[in-house]
């Protein structure tokens, strides 16, 4: 008994070093597999704060474009509005019987980042907002990420360029699916994979999110399609999809919540049970 | 003794969020950014209680990883350096470390810029091998190591100079 105490005090930094750093390697670990990273996170209110009030000021850079976008998105929403063609027809949905079944939330990101291999997003909304864990985000040009964290004023968001963050996508002509994911190297670039060899693609048609997760609605532009080639086994293709968003340059984006997704979720799951 | 406690609480939080708010957003080429947080790490006081050296190297690292949402990839790096520092010390500056009477000022630039580098290439081999995680992508972990290397050591060796002289 003598021996070991005698043993962790000749060694007491060593063994410190060795248990500090498996913690450490714990932390990455859970970092690394998807919504697991409960302890070591931005949304804090510490960190979340600091990145709130240093971004009160630094949007004030970005004013301009930001503003332009917001007006372009307008003027699409604008022409949708009077362009419909038969304005009688118009479905006036009631919304407490719950027609609606989605519902859109504005938030800002105070925290972005694209240079790493697990790019994290932090948003100014939380549970006080009551945004939760696997809600979807967007932005006016695209797809984001999804809501990973969340505390009561702040929510950290999987952005798709991370490279445990797996979302379904599809083509926009045909209905061939597959899985989009992101190999760590280019942030305009994500991957398309698992569509079948015999679906028709070009370069520059459009990907679009698939509707067929809970997250996400269908017809959320992603982007267009850079360059393709066949996996190894020759029979999926691999598609490198251009980005419509610039994720160098978020500032306003929204948070979609499924109203519908914990019914889906439970039928799911009872199928497979 | 309070004052140096003081100095280095104070030094500790200027660097962090040095870090976080400055250095974190150049991506020079795209993804480079320097570490120059761990000159907390490579100028703490030579005199020291190891343990307590070690762990407050790694609550540095781990400060840096909850603002940049990594994981513990910072905190493994820094307490990595932080475990290895004397053996550094030992080769880099020598007879001088072993008698116990060499400040951070009055050593030659020579050896000083060769503790720096070991310690710099460590600490972002670390980082960077736990943040991408694979070894299959080697070659990109150490293009990555490389070049954030060089970007780090020449901000660590430049601040060092710049702060140096004000105090003399």
């Amino acid at each position: 008994m003598q021996q070991i105490i005698n043993f962790i005090i000749r060694n007491k930094s060593f063994l410190l070093y060795l248990l500090l750093f498996s913690l450490a390697f714990v932390f990455t670990i859970q970092s690394h597999s998807y919504h697991k990273s409960k302890f070591i996170n931005s949304a804090n209110f510490l960190s979340g704060g600091i990145y709130n009030s240093v971004n009160n000021v630094s949007e004030y850079i970005h004013l301009e474009k930001q503003n332009e976008l917001l007006q372009k998105e307008n003027n699409d929403l604008k022409s949708l509005l009077y362009n419909t063609t038969d304005s009688l027809n118009r479905s006036f949905t009631d919304t407490t019987y719950s027609g609606i079944s989605y519902k859109f939330t504005p938030a800002i990101v105070i925290k972005n980042s694209y240079s790493l291999s697990n790019n994290v997003l932090l948003l100014n909304k939380g549970r006080r907002d009551s945004i939760q864990q696997d809600f979807g985000v967007i932005s006016s040009e695209g797809l984001v990420g999804i809501i990973d964290n969340t505390s009561k004023k702040y929510a950290t968001v999987i952005s798709v360029l991370n490279t445990s963050s797996q979302i379904s996508a599809q083509l926009k002509k045909s209905n061939h699916f597959g899985s989009l994911i992101w190999n760590g190297k280019s942030p305009y670039l994500v991957q398309l994979t698992e569509i079948p060899k015999i679906a028709p693609i070009e370069i520059g048609d459009t990907i679009i999110t698939s509707g067929r997760s809970s997250i996400f609605p269908k017809n959320i532009p992603i982007g267009t399609i850079d360059s393709f080639n066949l996996d190894t086994a020759q029979n999926y293709y691999v598609i490198h999809v251009k980005l419509f968003n610039d994720m160098t340059s978020m500032e306003h984006v929204y948070i979609i919540e499924n109203k519908d997704s914990n019914e889906i979720n439970k039928l799911i799951n009872n199928t497979n049970e | 003794m309070n004052s140096l406690i003081f100095t280095h609480t104070f030094r500790f939080i200027i660097l962090a969020m040095f870090q976080v708010l400055v250095l974190n957003h150049i991506n020079f080429l795209g993804y480079i950014n320097p570490s120059l947080y761990i000159l907390f790490i490579l100028l703490y006081p030579l005199k020291n209680n190891r343990v307590i050296f070690i762990f407050v190297s790694f609550l540095l690292g781990l400060t840096i990883d909850m603002f940049m949402d990594s994981g513990g990839v910072h905190a493994a790096a820094a307490v990595t350096i932080a475990f290895i520092r004397p053996f550094v010390l030992k080769f880099s500056f020598g007879a001088v470390y072993d008698h116990q009477t060499m400040k951070f000022g009055n050593v030659e630039f020579g050896s000083k810029l060769t503790y720096i580098t070991i310690l710099t290439v460590v600490h972002q081999f670390v980082l960077y091998a736990l943040e991408i995680f694979n070894f299959s992508k080697i070659i990109l972990t150490l293009q990555y190591t490389l070049f954030s290397s060089i970007f780090t050591i020449i901000l660590c060796v430049l601040t060092t100079i710049i702060f140096s002289r004000r105090n003399k």
